[in-house]
């Protein structure tokens, strides 16, 4: 038992992650509100990009900016500075989601503009009868 | 289980290709900040892709929402700045365009704040130097060209917020921004484009030391630079042309 | 200059798209030519590179100078060469295609539909092309950014669906993130070559194989793999027709090459195949999806509806031939891959033919067609042939290496699917073919101006021309299999397949 209670700790980070996920993906399935949606899919995005970042610590590393400047006299220690590399994809990764975010308001506002409510079974109610009385 | 430890120096993600950046970007590139050397440097080519998705984002705004609007409206509403007395002006009356005492509304009851118009007109030319100084420094502090470009842009959408949009439609008119916003992919692109050109592969800065005579280290740092200078400026259009389209469904005429 | 053309197949349409945004503002008649001439500069060092591979082997583009895994390398072989010649093709004719109606639907946005349609389309060419996973992440979000954008554009159910669509999208490109992390944090590289030479010294192997699961489970749902194409109907249907057209053929294939490309050259068939033991499974999903989407094409009443559903059954070909796992198999699906572009190309342009002239596309719209725009007709006979798998279409030919991989492999289930499909898309092409021959013509929409019946008449040059060059490319790839799979394919797919099975 204290066995598997030192390995939660050591690896909490993929926890939080599968959690955030999770919510993330409850609130796109479960939500009737396209804007709770556009929130889910957001907090699942976000859920990726912590899972990147938490891989990139390491204990007692510094931020990974070379400290002392263009003097190349100091040893460059790989220990000493955490991890860029998934810091710079999730600089990438945090772009794309806000763009895919916006894509989706765009479309949101588009479908308020031609129902004139944002739940979706009220949306489909009005398209299930434009489609009944068109036959 | 088999995943490596929160933390953990030793794990296989921080062995094979991260310690080359760790030691080698200030030799390679001259520049601390290993993460804006890794961006715009190493992996440039990626750093592109992501400058596109934001235009792309923003075209897509504009092509999803954008009504023109194809006759003039019957009447036009202008409120009296000091007395906040609304005029109606018909079709074919006089209307007080060039008057400062007048503004041009869109619907009865539009609020009007004059603290907040002074207060931010006060603050944005100090974050608008922030944000270029943000951009600037990207080499020796966290920043680089996405954070200023947002920054810069969020500027421009606050001085929507406490203005009305018409006045910043006037200033900064979204063909203006559109046009910004692929100038700076543009000064992207062809910085990569002008090395394909100098010689060697798409993206290889330490050409550019043919142009500018420096050495090619310090042509890399400057390459990084140029760029980090194209994705601020299309970052910084692109935040206010989505802004311009989001949030007055495309019509134009009144925001928030 | 031939050592740049990787690049040039990428940059030339991305600088285009620039340019052309800032000429829709300007001056818009400019739009069209410069995307046309970007195209055709791709389209051709398309060829030249695949020259290149030809004669000397993979050809492998250091970007910025770095090698890989410290920078990024696109690596270009038969696989993506001939994919990337494909790509570009497909998007000149559609472009030509629907110059007029683009124009007459998008007057003011006219720029901005055009950067779009290059954005796309470079999208794509960089999935391709890439050698790195993480590009490949930011590249598939560029195309499936300006995919929701076009597919959004027409109006009613199209804004909705293109929202659903975006949902599924992001959940699937997400989990190949997910998948390639777990990948990085086991291998420490992001470069395709460099993973699979670190893949088989591990000792875990527990993340290797949750990444492997997450990244196909992304992949299946952007490539619409019953139960998970649910967006794909909604969404071609409803869009507008140049964005339908541009998007149909293309998105499900490279969503398929991206996982024939991970299996061969990052996780390695052995590993995929045996270790994984998921084979039998997928073969037997896609064997579902085969029956399931011809019952659900044979249910719509609506052209552009049934096209899409038979697009669902051809995915179901294509996985389900590829996870045969022997050399058959593996290039029918490829050769599928090639084909079902072109086949699709040619029947959604068929049809954008046909609503450019009557609006609607619903079957009892369409009578009498054959009389009033007989080219038009024939040219989606054509491609209902090659769909059906009649020789001399290239239709025939990739369900002939499916089919005797089938075999080759005892999946019976398989094959009886090949064969019923084939049947039923018998029944729903005939039954098109049957209301546009034999009935007499009926304009539903003039009845009350009968001079418009003589007026009706066939689809625009521009639309006509690109739609008979595409039928004419269906018979010439299937009397040129051969010389496709020895040449091209069969270099791609064996060495990978003899040197890990």
């Amino acid at each position: 038992m204290p066995d598997l209670l030192s390995l939660f700790l050591a690896k909490y980070n993929y926890w939080v992650v599968i959690f955030l996920m999770m919510i993330g993906l409850y609130a796109m399935m479960a939500k009737n509100n396209l804007v709770k949606k556009i929130i889910g899919m957001n907090i699942f995005q976000t859920a990726v990009i912590l899972f990147y970042v938490s891989i990139a610590t390491k204990h007692d590393a510094s931020i990974p900016i070379i400290g002392h400047g263009h003097n190349g006299h100091h040893a460059i220690h790989a220990a000493d500075y955490m991890n860029p590399l998934p810091h710079v994809l999730m600089l990438t990764a945090i772009v794309v989601s806000v763009a895919t975010l916006g894509v989706a308001l765009a479309l949101a506002v588009k479908a308020y503009q031609q129902h004139d409510t944002l739940e979706e079974d009220e949306i489909i109610e009005q398209l299930k009868t434009d489609y009944l009385s068109q036959q | 289980m088999d995943f490596p430890a929160y933390g953990d120096p030793e794990s296989p993600a921080s062995q094979h290709v991260s310690p080359y950046y760790i030691e080698k970007a200030i030799e390679d590139t001259a520049v601390p900040n290993l993460v804006t050397a890794v961006l715009a440097d190493y992996r440039g080519y990626d750093t592109l892709f992501e400058t596109a998705v934001i235009f792309t984002a923003g075209l897509a705004c504009f092509i999803l929402l954008r009504r023109f609007r194809r006759e003039p409206p019957q009447f036009r509403l202008y409120r009296h700045l000091d007395t906040g007395v609304t005029l109606i002006i018909e079709q074919g009356g006089k209307e007080p365009t060039d008057s400062d005492e007048f503004r041009r509304i869109d619907s009865q009851w539009v609020p009007y704040d004059l603290i907040m118009q002074k207060a931010v007109g006060l603050v944005v030319p100090f974050l608008q130097l922030f944000a270029l100084y943000v951009i600037a420094h990207g080499h020796h502090s966290p920043g680089g060209g996405f954070q200023g470009g947002v920054i810069f842009g969020a500027t421009l959408i606050l001085i929507a917020i406490s203005n009305d949009l018409r006045s910043t439609t006037r200033r900064i008119s979204e063909t203006i921004s559109s046009k910004l916003a692929s100038t700076g992919v543009l000064i992207y692109a062809g910085t990569g484009a002008l090395c394909l050109l100098l010689g060697a592969n798409f993206l290889n800065y330490s050409q550019l030391s043919k142009l500018i005579h420096v050495s090619t280290v310090m042509a890399r740092s400057h390459g990084i630079l140029l760029i980090e200078i194209g994705v601020g400026l299309a970052v910084a259009a692109v935040m206010i042309w989505i802004y311009y389209n989001l949030v007055s469904a495309g019509r134009h005429d009144e925001g928030l | 200059m031939s050592a740049q053309f990787p690049a040039l197949i990428i940059i030339v349409p991305l600088l285009a798209a620039l340019f052309v945004n800032i000429a829709g503002w300007i001056r818009r008649s400019l739009c069209f030519p410069t995307a046309l001439a970007a195209l055709v500069v791709s389209f051709l060092s398309a060829v030249g590179l695949m020259g290149r591979v030809m004669a000397d082997g993979d050809v492998i583009y250091r970007m910025a100078g770095w090698d890989p895994p410290w920078g990024i390398a696109l690596h270009i072989d038969h696989l993506n060469g001939i994919i990337l010649i494909l790509i570009s093709l497909v998007a000149i004719l559609n472009l030509i295609a629907h110059r007029t109606s683009a124009a007459s639907q998008f007057t003011n946005r006219l720029g901005a539909f055009y950067a779009l349609y290059l954005l796309f389309v470079t999208g794509l060419m960089g999935i391709v092309i890439t050698g790195d996973t993480f590009n490949l992440y930011v590249l598939l979000e560029i195309s499936s950014l300006s995919g929701y954008a076009l597919l959004g554009m027409g109006g009613g159910r199209a804004t909705l669906s293109s929202l659903h669509y975006l949902f599924l999208g992001t959940i699937g490109a997400s989990f190949y993130l997910l998948g390639i992390g777990y990948l990085y944090i086991v291998t420490g590289s992001l470069n395709m070559v460099d993973i699979a030479g670190i893949l088989p010294a591990l000792e875990n192997v527990a993340p290797v194989k949750v990444s492997f699961i997450l990244c196909l489970v992304g992949l299946f749902i952007k490539m619409a793999l019953f139960p998970l194409h649910t967006w794909l109907p909604n969404a071609y249907s409803h869009a507008p027709n140049p964005a339908a057209s541009l998007i149909a053929p293309l998105t499900t294939k490279v969503m398929i090459y991206i996982m024939i490309r991970l299996i061969l050259t990052v996780y390695q068939p052995d590993f995929a195949f045996i270790q994984m033991e998921i084979a039998e499974f997928i073969q037997w999903l896609a064997v579902i999806a085969i029956i399931a989407g011809s019952i659900l094409a044979y249910k719509q009443n609506r052209l552009k509806r049934m096209l899409s559903y038979i697009i669902v059954v051809e995915v179901g070909y294509m996985v389900g031939g590829f996870w045969l796992g022997n050399a058959a198999g593996m290039t029918g699906a490829v050769l599928h891959v090639l084909n079902d572009a072109m086949m699709t190309l040619c029947v959604f342009l068929a049809a954008g033919a046909v609503m450019s002239r009557v609006q609607f596309d619903e079957f009892k719209h369409l009578q009498g067609l054959f009389g009033k725009m007989p080219y038009t007709m024939i040219a989606f006979v054509v491609g209902a042939l090659s769909i059906i798998g009649v020789p001399p279409t290239c239709g025939f030919f990739s369900k002939w290496y499916l089919i005797s991989g089938g075999i080759n492999a005892g999946h019976y289930a398989f094959v009886a699917a090949l064969i019923i499909s084939s049947l039923v898309n018998v029944l729903l092409f005939f039954r098109v073919i049957e209301i546009s021959y034999f009935e007499p013509f009926a304009n539903h929409h003039h009845s009350h101006n009968h001079h418009a019946e003589s007026l009706f008449q066939e689809a625009s040059l521009d639309m006509l021309v690109p739609l008979l060059v595409t039928a004419g490319l269906l018979i010439a790839m299937g009397i040129y299999a051969h010389i496709l799979v020895t040449q091209f394919i069969e270099p791609a797919v064996l060495p990978s397949l003899m040197g890990s099975l």
